[in-house]
């Protein structure tokens, strides 16, 4: 049990280590072809692939710059506040069927929900400790947004909740059915849009908001923990797309065997993923005050109506 | 002897959670403290300063802040209960059929409502 107990927990290591970098470099390399640019590619010869390792390497060695009026335990907790509840979320996440999940608590969506929640606190402890005005306003921007978007994205995972019957991660995924695409489709669309705001990516990225703001809750960070809260979108970036294939694109189901299912997982998230960073080449940023329309009057009215559909259908199934 | 191997089962679950937990830590730690191996330290009064635009700070680091938004923050709360009932309702309800899905649909209808109303008075508007 304890050999069981270090595999799991090395294997969301592994994860939550090698998939963010995964799509930190598919995002260098699409964003260059998608805008017609170059982006680096010096380092390692061969098209730039060593920029990531190099970025590493610089963000190990560069001085650790905390402001003098500075909230300092908040300020150094905060980067640790924001990378660990994804962590946890990956370990709830099933990879494939049978025991390829971290865990499989009966509660695993509403512990999920719980945990993607915490990313709040994160922002507004770099956002307020940091003693800058800039940070201020894109932490309180921050916090209204991600209370905001809380809502649809709960309202969403409880519709799937309803329509398979349980609060189990695996348990959802066999109880999907193809004919889900269809019935949970806004609901897919809430989540994935929903979760988008809750890692604060393009078009959702007015807490950053780089021309405006300098870097939003971020300006004051530099060196390793600016790199871990940058970690800590990447990993977000694969939670939410690996959320979505699991609860609406029925996460390890597909054609061929079922031992190859892993397969299809990482396929589905990867894809997602790829959308992600799509749109944050394609989309500009939305203003703070549209931020909040599109989410109580459109994303949170949608979800409701969702959930009394997918009600009314599970009944009558 | 059967719900004790169920018992054990659950808590285990827990506990690669709490070990994850204290990995996930020991990570960030282990990053940490490699970083104050590499990293020079040269600390000036201009590195200590807050930073706006590269000129000196302008007042101190209080600053008002409208917010428009706490009556959002009002429905959030409004709604975040609600959320915390569905969960264990979507578990459970086809076990009890339409009578729970009436009752739930009455309790989301009263909310959906509470939501238009503040629409309706302009709450949702940015003003």
């Amino acid at each position: 049990m304890l050999l069981e107990l270090a595999v799991k927990v090395a294997a969301v290591l592994a994860a939550f280590l090698v998939l963010p970098l995964a799509v930190g470099q598919t995002e260098h390399k699409l964003m260059a072809h998608m805008q017609g640019r170059l982006g680096p590619m010096h380092a390692g010869r061969f098209h730039g692939w060593a920029q990531l390792i190099a970025d590493g390497v610089k963000f190990a060695q560069k001085e650790d710059l905390v402001p003098d009026a500075a909230d300092k335990p908040v300020f150094r907790l905060a980067p640790a506040v924001a990378l660990l509840p994804y962590l946890l979320v990956i370990l709830f996440i099933p990879l494939g069927p049978g025991d390829l999940v971290g865990s499989s608590l009966d509660m695993g969506l509403f512990v999920v929900v719980a945990l993607v929640g915490v990313g709040v606190l994160a922002v507004l402890m770099a956002g307020w400790s940091s003693a800058n005005k800039y940070t201020l306003i894109g932490a309180l921007r921050g916090a209204a947004q991600l209370m905001a978007y809380e809502l649809p994205l709960v309202l969403a995972a409880a519709s799937v909740a309803v329509a398979a019957g349980t609060l189990s991660l695996p348990a959802i995924v066999e109880a999907w059915h193809p004919w889900w695409l269809l019935w949970q489709a806004p609901a897919a669309v809430v989540f994935f849009t929903a979760g988008l705001a809750e890692i604060r990516r393009p078009p959702f990225d007015a807490p950053i908001a780089d021309s405006e703001l300098v870097f939003g809750y971020l300006t004051e960070y530099a060196g390793l923990r600016f790199a871990l809260l940058l970690l800590a979108e990447y990993v977000g970036i694969v939670v939410v797309s690996a959320l979505t294939a699991v609860l609406f694109l029925g996460g390890w189901r597909g054609p061929g065997p079922e031992s190859l299912g892993w397969l299809w997982t990482l396929l589905k998230t990867g894809a997602l993923a790829a959308v992600v960073i799509w749109l944050r080449v394609a989309w500009p940023r939305l203003r703070v005050d549209q931020i909040q329309a599109l989410c109580w009057k459109g994303l949170v009215p949608v979800a409701l109506a969702q959930l009394v559909l997918t009600t009314a259908v599970a009944l009558a199934l | 002897m059967a719900s004790s191997r169920l018992v054990g089962a659950a808590l285990s679950e827990y506990l690669v959670f709490g070990v994850l937990l204290l990995v996930g830590f020991a990570f960030v730690a282990a990053a940490m403290t490699a970083n104050r191996l590499l990293r020079p330290s040269a600390p000036s009064p201009g590195k200590g300063a807050v930073y706006e635009c590269g000129v000196d700070p302008v007042g101190g680091d209080w600053a008002q802040v409208q917010i428009r938004y706490y009556v959002y923050a009002y429905l959030f709360v409004l709604f975040a209960v609600e959320a915390v009932f569905l969960f264990p309702w979507a578990a459970v309800f086809r076990d009890f059929g339409p009578a729970a899905a009436a009752e739930m649909g009455l309790f989301v209808g009263v909310l959906a409502l509470g939501l238009a109303y503040a629409w309706r008075k302009g709450v949702l508007r940015w003003r």
